[in-house]
């Protein structure tokens, strides 16, 4: 239990320090590194509480995939950190007021001042035992009985923006010679090759 | 005595310690040999395929060559280009590495000889190896030299795409188990080989197989160092030991996605037939033999097959390998749905 502790406020202090430094490192492959170091604390935290499954997603997906395309956009960029200071004051007000909003939100939703507890408990109700089976099978369970119909919505809002960002971005541009890899596969062994007798000293002509 | 020494390294936490450092340490050393001579067997492969005889001078057949090229390394000067990244360039090689050697804590090597045996096993795979990405994009930033950066670029394109058919091809697999956890992949191919997962989903072996080559950047699918073009890609800056990290982590890369390749399609520790005497050969061998048929056919390609133009990589990636797999994924469920052989964990 000890060691726990110990683990816990480790990985919750990495989560928090590097989570500062993401604002404020003027480098901006440096904040993608330590947005990257917060995403691995925060699955460590996730793997404490015993939500291995979450851990394992919270890593492929945003470790593994998005901060991939983070690093990949700001690396290409060339960003004038300077500029992109000027304006921190300015900013200051609105996104102190955007954080109050979203933490009140958690702890109203966690059930401070007696608010959220009716709301958690229905949540927990929806939640098979976890005791007894492993956390892919309960979150499966979950997802595929009581909120089948709103996941596959979920699902198709995810297509329908995909579809929409390629829709945007696909240009056809006239006069590109285009590989047609199946033609090309396709082409018998008649029209690709000659064999040529080739007399000594003679060559080919 | 016995019985107190027992008591000792299972219940206090020194003696766990212990004992988990020793296993880490029993595969660690092991896997670092089988990487020095996997660089020899790669060249001897490559030799006879192009009639030459390969490494023949240090030793006994060459056979001190891997230490000799380590000893060299090792003793040559360390060179930090002057507008290099020094951190992030000294960094880089060690993420390579080590995220080659975390990957081996959840293989099963036998029955119950496993590291850790977690509930998450394929997932933990899935995540490890594709943190792979990050030492060579750091590498190639941090390098400050076009060569590197554009070769670190091409990488981590390709590593991306390749992952998504390879998480497709995991999800069939654990379709077909039911379980997470690699020791209940092993033990639901048990049988005669046939029954192997690599005959009812050849496809995916075979894209598996591919996706594993673009994935430790082999040939045909060398673009990010491709000599040619890019001197050595994003490892042209590197010199020394931090060139063998990069060195020692590409391959125990390859060996670790043979192991991948042995545990979800060969039937991990399982020997072919399930009658003596073949089964009074450890599990352990099996699993090397295995590991070891994949790896030959790693160097058997990069002595054969010639190197893919990039937006031809990035068709097959997206436009070959992507349907075909999300596809065969719909077939394998409905199979098992329809046919009534949906695995009883479910």
């Amino acid at each position: 239990m000890l060691l726990q502790a110990i683990a816990f406020y480790v990985f919750a202090f990495v989560v928090m320090a590097s989570a500062a430094m993401v604002v404020v490192s003027r480098n901006p492959v440096y904040s993608v590194l330590f947005l990257i170091l917060a995403f691995f604390n925060a699955a460590a935290l996730m793997l404490l509480i015993g939500a291995e499954f979450i851990a394992m997603i919270l890593i492929i997906v945003y470790v593994g995939a998005v901060a991939v395309l983070f690093l990949f956009v700001v690396m290409m960029l060339d960003i004038n950190v300077t500029r992109l200071r000027e304006g921190f004051l300015k900013y200051l007000p609105v996104g102190a007021l955007i954080g109050i909003v979203l933490f009140c939100e958690i702890m109203l939703g966690l059930g401070v001042f007696g608010s959220g507890t009716a709301t958690l408990g229905e949540l927990g109700k929806a939640a098979p035992q976890v005791v007894a089976i492993t956390n892919t099978r309960a979150i499966g369970q979950v997802l595929y009985t009581q909120y089948f119909y709103l996941f596959q919505v979920a699902g198709l809002v995810l297509l329908v923006a995909m579809i929409g960002a390629i829709v945007l971005t696909l240009r056809r541009r006239p006069g590109v010679r285009r590989q047609r890899i199946s033609e090309q596969l396709y082409r018998p062994k008649e029209q690709a090759i000659t064999v040529v007798k080739v007399p000594t000293g003679g060559g080919v002509s | 005595m016995w019985a107190d020494l027992y008591h000792f390294f299972t219940t206090y936490w020194l003696g766990q310690a212990i004992v988990i450092l020793a296993e880490c340490l029993l595969v660690t050393v092991p896997l670092l040999v089988a990487v020095a001579y996997m660089t020899y067997v790669d060249r001897k492969v490559w030799a006879s395929i192009q009639l030459r005889r390969g490494p023949n001078v240090v030793g006994p057949f060459g056979l001190w060559q891997p230490f000799a090229d380590g000893l060299k390394l090792l003793l040559k000067e360390t060179i930090v280009p002057s507008s290099a990244n020094q951190v992030l360039f000294l960094i880089a090689p060690m993420i390579t590495f080590m995220t080659a050697l975390i990957a081996w804590a959840v293989i099963p090597f036998g029955d119950g000889l496993v590291i850790s045996d977690i509930n998450v096993g394929i997932l933990y795979l899935f995540a490890i190896s594709s943190l792979g990405v990050y030492g060579i994009i750091v590498a190639g930033w941090a390098s400050n030299s076009k060569y590197a950066f554009l070769g670190a670029l091409r990488s981590a394109a390709q590593m991306v795409s390749y992952e998504v058919s390879i998480g497709f091809v995991l999800i069939t697999v654990l379709l077909c188990v039911g379980s997470l956890n690699l020791t209940q992949v092993v033990i639901a191919q048990s049988g005669w080989f046939w029954n192997w997962f690599w005959l009812p989903l050849l496809p995916m072996f075979v894209i598996f197989f591919i996706s594993a080559l673009a994935e430790t950047n082999r040939t045909p699918f060398d673009l990010p160092m491709s000599e040619a073009e890019l001197v050595q890609g994003f490892q042209t800056e590197y010199s020394s030991m931090p060139f063998a990290l990069f060195f020692l982590g590409e391959y125990a890369n390859m060996i670790l996605l043979s192991a991948m390749g042995s545990v979800l399609f060969l039937g991990g520790w399982m020997s072919p037939i399930p009658y003596p005497p073949f089964t009074w050969i450890p599990g352990l061998i099996w699993f090397c033999l295995k590991i070891a048929l994949l790896l030959f056919v790693f160097s058997w390609t990069k002595g054969t097959l010639p190197r893919y133009r990039y937006d031809q990589l990035m068709r097959l990636g997206w436009k070959v390998f992507l349907p075909v797999s999300l596809g065969w994924v719909v077939i394998t469920a409905a199979v098992l749905q329809l046919g009534g052989w949906v695995p009883k964990s479910f």
